[in-house]
């Protein structure tokens, strides 16, 4: 119960007035980026980012989480009144949340909506309770080697396990990682790749890359779309909030099983996309009403938001504990911890006991605040999209634009994030996917130094990642994992072989 | 219940047709990409030749593993212009279409101009000039809307980033004028 203990001083650290203010400024900012076209969680983490650049680091992260929570919440408000997923994870619950919506019973899903998330969440962050710091002291004995073990095995599983075509993640991912090796070698302080352009000495920042890559590229994309909506206005009254509340109980299988289901896909990098519909194809197998998913039935609103949020907060337990991100946006929120000067990692829950208990306190928190607020105020979130285009448009590229100027104070940066702009577009359209992309440029240097410290230690002698068992199993496991697609052909192979023989024996 | 109604509409004058001519299919955008990655990998992998690729008695040189990425990138870049080639026959997918290259133009060109004018104006007055041109021209939002949404939305961001938050962003003559 130590956890338990630990939690407590983490709620004590967050007490504060201005603590709380800004948790509720980040919240009602992060669901006007859930909810505005153009905009979604990973961009909206990163254009923001550099309004902490000047706070503490507790406040700092309090604040970005709020952000992250209150876009999660805001996603599930255009799906179910608009039929347009704010966010990609929210697309399974536009099947039949807007379907609710045009019955009439809006309020009745969006409560559904919230509430789920609410559990999806807070399932995921008792999971980061009582797991993280486990796995943050196990960690703690972790040297180079197996650190770059786990980074390959980060790297390895995106691209066995990937669905994009593996030669474009691979793309993704070697650009990423040739990015983030641009400037000074920190092993050797020799220049690399900055074919003697000053302005590449600094590297290529990866915040603005991300910037670029989701903000820009999606004002871009979401232009070419039809932008005419037409949509159901709703408010939600306690009356049909007690109601939902009652039969909660009802679907607790549901419930619990988008959660398992959020929580492995937040930890291993499958993300809250993935989470949402996987959630809500499984209720639909498991029901014994199948035809009536699609129509309106409230289970399929309450199993992908539960999956999406559990997946969503679940991201943060590798990062909290190893220093490597589940999901985009906790590749971000980590790209912050190193604006802040923390390093990431399992050091964190020995040398920042504040930050971390405060931050995992602020996760409880915050989703009940948010919680009440979204419930609240949906009325007036609604009323955001009647804000034509053309105005929010100019207003997130200033946004970008500044967020992308404030981290190194470099007008070159806002060129850099233009360019990556329109590589994001052109990726996007070509289905090259960006995450990999995202993951290798932040965990790039990080992965080399690890290799080259590991190389230094052994004297060059590349044994030593199966030098002992657990280093040994997890680079195993990597180059299996990178080679899955081709060892699953050859099982499937070898079963052919085999079967025949049976049936004729 | 009864069905509700429809109580939040928004229009969208310009919206790209359906039957827009396509500028370009995705297969041709594809093999442009693969073939400017290939470059640009062959380059990376020259620059890393130079800085040293080889392998020292305390591990990699510098230049090694960003050389050795070089060639991941060429080859499977390489890899994706063959699988394009050698399914011909499938049928491509359209890239863009006139009607929507124009309408992403109409964002792209005035970002351009606005990262070029924020050099010489300062941020905040190239952030007014985006907003209200863009709102007034494109949007066709009248023009008194227009420019007191830009004017509001540029002094929030001054009064937040400049005197809030401490963060400095290029300035121009017009802060120069207030003593910022």
């Amino acid at each position: 119960m130590e956890a338990f203990g630990l939690l407590l001083h983490g709620f004590g650290v967050l007490l504060t007035g201005k603590i709380l203010a800004l948790m509720m400024v980040g919240l009602v900012l992060g669901i006007f980026v859930g909810v505005l076209p153009g905009l979604g969680g990973p961009n909206g983490v990163a254009i923001l980012l550099p309004l902490t650049f000047t706070m503490d680091p507790t406040s700092a992260i309090v604040m970005l989480s709020c952000i992250y929570w209150g876009a999660l919440f805001g996603g599930a408000i255009t799906s179910i009144l608009f039929n347009i997923p704010g966010e990609a994870w929210s697309v399974a619950t536009t099947f039949d949340g807007y379907p609710m919506a045009q019955q009439g019973k809006a309020a009745e899903a969006l409560t559904a909506a919230f509430t789920s998330s609410f559990i999806g969440s807070l399932v995921a962050v008792l999971l980061i309770t009582f797991l993280a710091p486990g796995i943050a002291s196990f960690a703690l004995r972790f040297g180079p080697p197996e650190f770059f073990a786990v980074y390959l095995l980060t790297f390895c599983s995106f691209v066995g396990l990937g669905r994009e075509e593996k030669h474009k993640t691979i793309i993704s991912m070697a650009l990423g990682l040739l990015l983030a090796g641009v400037g000074m070698d920190t092993v050797s302080g020799q220049l690399r790749m900055t074919f003697g352009w000053s302005e590449l000495l600094r590297g290529i920042n990866f915040l603005v890359a991300v910037i670029g890559l989701f903000g820009i590229s999606e004002i871009l994309l979401t232009m070419e779309e039809r932008l005419a909506l037409r949509g159901h206005a709703a408010s939600i009254s306690l009356r049909v909030v007690l109601k939902v509340w009652k039969d909660l109980p009802r679907y607790w299988v549901t419930l619990l099983r988008s959660s398992v289901i959020g929580c492995w896909l937040g930890i291993t990098p499958g993300g809250a996309i993935a989470a949402s519909f996987m959630g809500y194809n499984l209720a639909k197998r498991f029901s014994k009403d199948k035809d009536s998913f699609g129509k309106g039935r409230i289970e399929g609103v309450f199993a992908p938001e539960t999956a999406a949020h559990a997946s969503g907060t679940a991201a943060l337990l590798p990062m909290l504990a190893l220093g490597i991100p589940g999901s985009g946006t906790a590749a971000i929120l980590l790209g912050g911890l190193m604006v802040w000067g923390l390093n990431p990692g399992p050091l964190l829950f020995v040398e920042h006991k504040d930050f971390v208990w405060g931050l995992i306190a602020s996760m409880y928190l915050g989703n009940v605040v948010g919680l009440v607020i979204v419930l609240t105020t949906v009325p007036i979130f609604a009323a955001v999209l009647r804000v034509p285009f053309a105005a929010i448009a100019p207003m997130i590229v200033v946004s970008c634009a500044i967020g992308a100027y404030a981290i190194q104070n470099a007008m070159f940066d806002i060129w850099l994030m233009l360019v990556f702009g329109v590589v994001g577009y052109v990726f996007k359209k070509i289905g090259i996917p960006l995450a990999p992309f995202t993951l290798a440029l932040v965990l790039g240097s990080r992965a080399e130094d690890a290799f080259r410290l590991s190389m230094i230690g052994a004297g060059g002698d590349l044994r030593v990642f199966w030098s002992n068992g657990l280093v040994g199993s997890i680079t195993t496991l990597a180059i299996v994992l990178l080679f899955w697609p081709l060892i699953g052909r050859a099982v499937e192979h070898a079963r052919q072989w085999v079967q025949p023989v049976k049936r004729a024996g | 219940m009864a069905k509700s109604e429809i109580e939040i509409v928004v229009e969208d004058p310009t919206e790209p047709a359906p039957d827009s001519p396509a500028v370009t299919s995705t297969r041709t955008v594809e093999i442009v990409v693969y073939f400017l990655l290939v470059a640009m990998a062959l380059l990376l992998a020259l620059d890393n030749w130079r800085t040293g690729m080889g392998w020292e008695a305390e591990g990699p040189q510098a230049g090694y593993f960003p050389f050795y990425l070089s060639v991941i990138l060429a080859a499977a870049s390489v890899f994706g212009l063959v699988s394009i080639f050698l399914s011909r026959a499938k049928a491509s997918d359209i890239f863009v279409t006139c009607d929507q290259l124009r309408r992403v133009m109409q964002v792209f060109v005035p970002t351009f101009l606005y990262c070029l004018f924020t050099q010489w104006l300062g941020l905040y007055v190239a952030s007014f000039l985006l907003i209200a041109v863009f709102m007034w021209m494109v949007g066709r939002i009248a023009l008194w809307k227009s420019l007191l949404t830009s004017f509001v939305f540029s002094f929030a961001m001054f009064l937040t980033f400049e005197i809030a938050f401490d963060v400095i962003m290029p300035k121009g003559p017009l802060e120069a004028l207030f003593g910022y």
